[in-house]
């Protein structure tokens, strides 16, 4: 295939999808966490918070969030920071815009995945960890954890390429992504379908290699299918 | 929830210092804001540097006014509430002057006349008035003067197209799915001289909409007339005529 | 900074009309999709090779890439040949319309084809022996049995992907159409108002998406209803299921 010297525009794009993506999971992952843990708990207003973040995002179209969080967020930000006695301009670019908007949604779903996860450590687990005299924190962190993790990375992989994919709706915005990247060949070269294609083919190894390290970490999380298989 | 306050208001002081500090060190200095992405008029060249039409226009400005000008350049949706921010003090950017733009920001006087043009694929027959664009499908980018243009004047009997990015719109009027554009007219000529737009042409007369170009400033702030007076100056030495020039064959003025 | 309520007020019956496109483009493509989704899913539940590598390719792509490549491959791709813009199709490709629904149908079908074969999958074997045991022939199994049975199970999850379809329609907007994203935008061009827009707008999509969480609801109730019926009076015993409840109350 003939990319016509727009090869290292791709590459430079896809590395801009990447860490977008990566750095979206990172605060999705926060989200997600924090949101499962507030429907879990005995904090009626938290659990009502939770709820209303997953009903709501679950139901708002991506790219709605992005338009929205890009051309409107610094409007809401200065209008919440004036409360706080700030008037100065606070500027959202489009990667800030797209990890924003990103982690949000991945967060919504993401908390349906640790919440399941959550309740399906026996109640057993935390009272063997307390019996042991260990705090709850720890017990948390050593035993209850752990195991949250092998449960969701199946769940977390699926969630991982949705937003690999939504990050093709911050081109939109005007990031320079694999997307962007794509329609300045095409607006050069006039040959929309070949580079789409090539764009469509890099997603495909992205996904492909998401479905391979998402094998790994299963793996990695479950010590106890690790030593039976030897 | 008062941890995030007391964040909240650290953040802010910081910032605002910081502010403060920029701020007086910038009493002098006029800082300009333009796009970067408007071909011929202000664009970024392989060194990072902003070059264009507008981009010469401030510097002779600045020349005439013997003010000492930065020019910075600003995403184009955050243009004007970085202005009245003061995160510069004025926009040199090809904004149209509009009366929901005279709401919240001053203008000067024009620096350029903007117009609208048909762009037609050549050998293409359409008569571009009402009568013959009747049924056609014509296209405009979103959010610009021509976008409005289409949809409040020939809304009525065209198909109006409406996209995300001038490349778009071309891409589609390369494909036969759009039988005209409308567009701003100077940037468009330089899209026709370039090898993209080989096979297609101006059609019709332009449309003048009395689109006037002006710099932005904010409400109430002096630059105003001190910019219109050094645009009357450079018109009248002959300076503009020049950068003019340079860009196209006419006068745009 | 102000808040403009009055524009939404002033701009929903256009907002209403973005709505009413939205709801079509995702029951147009939302139908093809099925019709398309079915024979994928058979294929794929085969267990000739053959049979299942196609549909599998054809999942794999249309899972693994962005719903905005596909769309954008099919309404800017295909109008880089010269025999496609010569072609019959033409006048349907040169339409945004149908180039949405075309992608949008695309897309759904490759997803809704994997729910479908893991709920044809879930069928208890013994209902597919109770049916060949009743000497149905295969295509009456299929029609009859496996099926009806799989649109059961596969009723939940797929009400899932039809709110994921309609968020997915938001990028009509990029290829000219005014679905509701595409309204809004517009609207925001013209009145510089986007979070009070944006807000509107979303307030519809979740309205939409409570109407379709509330009809599925009721299908999945209506459709497996046998796993909602309560026995008013257990039969004593083996006469009083002989008996007929017309007759004798």
């Amino acid at each position: 295939m003939d990319l016509q010297g727009f090869g290292h525009l791709l590459i430079s794009g896809t590395w801009i999808t990447i860490q977008l993506a990566l750095a979206s999971l990172v605060v999705g992952l926060v989200f997600g966490l924090t949101g499962a843990a507030a429907k879990l708990s005995n904090n009626r207003v938290a659990r009502w918070l939770a709820t209303g973040y997953t009903t709501l995002v679950r139901g708002l179209p991506e790219l709605l969030l992005v338009l929205t969080i890009y051309f409107g967020g610094s409007q809401l930000l200065m209008w919440i920071a004036s409360g706080f006695g700030y008037d100065e301009y606070i500027e959202i670019g489009p990667f800030i815009a797209g990890v924003a908007a990103l982690s949000i949604a991945f967060g919504a779903y993401a908390t349906e995945v640790f919440r399941m996860a959550m309740m399906e450590i026996p109640a057993g687990q935390w009272e063997s960890g307390l019996a042991c005299g260990m705090s709850p924190r720890r017990t948390f962190f050593r035993i209850i954890l752990p195991q949250v993790w092998r449960l969701a990375i199946p769940g977390l992989g699926n969630l991982f390429q949705v937003l690999l994919k939504d990050t093709a709706l911050v081109s939109v915005v005007g990031l320079n992504d694999i997307m962007r990247q794509s329609q300045v060949a095409i607006s050069a070269t006039k040959e929309p379908f070949t580079f789409f294609m090539v764009a469509a083919c890099i997603y495909l190894l992205l996904t492909a290699a998401t479905t391979g390290f998402t094998m790994l970490m299963e793996w990695v999380a479950n010590p106890a299918a690790r030593e039976s298989r030897g | 929830m008062m941890t995030i306050r007391k964040l909240f208001a650290t953040v802010a002081l910081v910032a605002g210092s910081l502010m403060a500090a920029q701020a007086a060190t910038a009493e002098d200095k006029i800082r300009i804001a333009t796009e970067g992405a408007y071909s011929p008029f202000n664009m970024v060249d392989s060194n990072g540097e902003l070059i264009g039409f507008d981009v010469e226009i401030a510097q002779a400005l600045c020349a005439q006014m013997q003010a000492d000008c930065d020019i910075v350049a600003q995403d184009w949706d955050g243009i004007i509430p970085g202005l009245r921010a003061r995160k510069y003090d004025a926009i040199i950017a090809s904004m149209s002057i509009t009366e929901e733009r005279l709401r919240v920001v001053d203008f000067s006087d024009k620096y350029y006349s903007n117009v609208l043009a048909f762009v037609t694929p050549e050998g293409s027959s359409i008569e571009v008035t009402k009568v013959g664009l009747q049924g056609k499908t014509v296209g405009a980018q979103r959010a610009t003067i021509a976008g409005q243009y289409l949809e409040d004047n020939l809304g009525d009997v065209v198909d109006v197209k409406l996209y995300d990015t001038q490349d778009n719109a071309y891409l589609d009027l390369a494909s036969g799915r759009l039988d005209a554009l409308l567009s701003d007219k100077f940037p468009a000529y330089d899209w026709l001289r370039s090898d993209e737009g080989n096979g297609f042409h101006f059609q019709g007369d332009d449309i003048d909409i009395n689109d006037e170009i002006g710099i932005a400033v904010r409400k109430g702030d002096a630059l105003k007339d001190k910019f219109s007076a050094a645009i009357k100056a450079i018109v009248a030495d002959g300076t503009y005529a020049k950068i003019n020039e340079k860009y196209f064959p006419f006068s745009i003025y | 900074m102000t808040w403009e309520w009055s524009v939404i007020w002033q701009y929903l019956p256009r907002l209403m009309e973005g709505a009413w496109l939205t709801l079509e483009l995702v029951l147009i493509s939302g139908l093809i999709g099925i019709a398309l989704a079915i024979p994928l899913s058979l294929m794929r539940a085969s267990s000739q090779f053959w049979l299942k590598a196609l549909p599998f390719t054809y999942i794999y792509f249309f899972r693994g890439t962005p719903l905005l490549v596909q769309i954008f491959l099919v309404y800017y791709g295909a109008s880089q040949f010269e025999f496609v813009r010569e072609s019959i199709l033409w006048p349907i490709l040169k339409q945004p319309y149908w180039c949405a629904i075309i992608a949008f149908s695309l897309n759904t079908a490759a997803y809704s084809a994997e729910l479908f074969r893991s709920a044809i999958q879930a069928i208890p074997v013994g209902e597919i022996e109770a049916a060949e045991a009743m000497g149905m022939s295969k295509p009456v199994q299929v029609r009859r049995i496996i099926l009806p049975r799989a649109f059961g199970i596969a009723l939940p999850a797929y009400g899932n992907e039809v709110i994921l379809m309609l968020k997915g329609s938001a990028l009509a907007s990029t290829i000219t159409l005014l679905d509701l994203t595409g309204m809004a935008r517009t609207i925001i061009a013209r009145t510089y108002t986007p979070l009070e827009m944006f807000l509107a707008a979303g307030l519809v999509y979740l309205a939409i998406s409570a109407l379709i969480i509330g009809l599925f609801r009721f299908m999945e109730y209506r459709f497996n209803r046998y796993q909602y019926y309560h026995h008013t009076d257990t039969p004593k015993g083996l006469d009083a299921q002989l008996r007929d409840p017309h007759i004798d109350q």
